[in-house]
């Protein structure tokens, strides 16, 4: 029987992948809830995720040499950096609503848990298997 | 790792933020300040926010913040008649700062909440990071 770590795995890898990723996003959201004409950011989770499955290494940026060279969307890790839309902006032009990234934030951070638990039960279940006891 | 830049962002935040509640309180400390001259009068201070765009920054991660220079205001300063006081010019006039107390509590207490918010979000990042590297055990 051929052994896969990414078939053990499954979704939980690359899902802490995107979820550790959505909590900087998030952070900086926060840090900049002073900040005047911030706008607010966050990440498409189900389409950043399936990206990440698809593309576990993230794509490659292209070659940039000067300034005003332009990268596509979402280069990097292959989504796209999303505006948040406020229900009420700010009058300085920032667009974080601290209550929305706090639990948004929190929200995230327990899913990076579940994600965590879930991978501990594998790795557990592999060394079950590995022991034979 | 992009949890660690967590801690990266968020530390830029409590030192905006602290900026912040030190011209507050030196705002409210010189806020009855006299002065007989216009030119020498306190005036109130404040921060300038900015996020830390850089022009090479990946756009996709998340951005500090920067504390661009302060800058002190341009409200009128208050003119009072006061004779008697050791200050006072040669019509009896001294000049007050043009620090507006009320502002300035409002400030301190959003300065205060932003850095306890901050102190929250580097809390949950240290328990995920922490529950990271204790995975498999």
């Amino acid at each position: 029987m051929r052994f896969s770590f990414e078939k053990v795995f499954g979704v939980h890898e690359p899902a802490l992948h995107t979820q550790s990723r959505r909590a900087q996003l998030l952070a900086a959201n926060i840090a900049n809830a002073d900040t005047p004409k911030y706008k607010a950011r966050d990440i498409d989770f189900n389409a950043a995720l399936e990206m990440a499955m698809q593309h576990p290494k993230g794509h490659q940026p292209l070659q940039a040499t000067n300034l005003r060279h332009i990268q596509p969307p979402g280069y990097h890790y292959g989504y796209e950096v999303l505006y948040r839309h406020p229900q009420q902006a700010a009058i300085d032009g920032n667009t974080v609503e601290t209550e929305t990234e706090m639990s948004e934030f929190t929200e995230n951070s327990v899913r990076y848990m579940a994600s965590l638990r879930f991978l501990g039960g594998k790795l557990q279940s592999l060394q079950a298997a590995i022991k034979g006891q | 790792m992009s949890l660690f830049n967590v801690f990266d962002v968020s530390g830029t935040a409590l030192h905006a933020q602290t900026l912040r509640l030190n011209t507050t309180a030196s705002n409210m400390a010189n806020a009855n300040t006299a002065s007989s001259s216009i030119d020498k009068t306190y005036r109130a201070r404040h921060p300038v926010f900015a996020p830390m765009l850089d022009a090479f920054d990946e756009p996709q991660t998340g951005v500090g913040v920067q504390v661009l220079g302060i800058v002190e205001s341009n409200a009128p300063l208050k003119k009072e008649f006061n004779p008697n006081h050791p200050l006072a010019d040669k019509e009896g006039y001294i000049n007050l700062p043009n620090v507006n107390v009320a502002e300035e509590m409002a400030n301190m207490i959003s300065a205060s909440r932003s850095y306890q918010s901050n102190i929250e979000i580097m809390n949950s990042a240290k328990q995920m990071l922490l529950r990271t590297i204790s995975l498999g055990q």
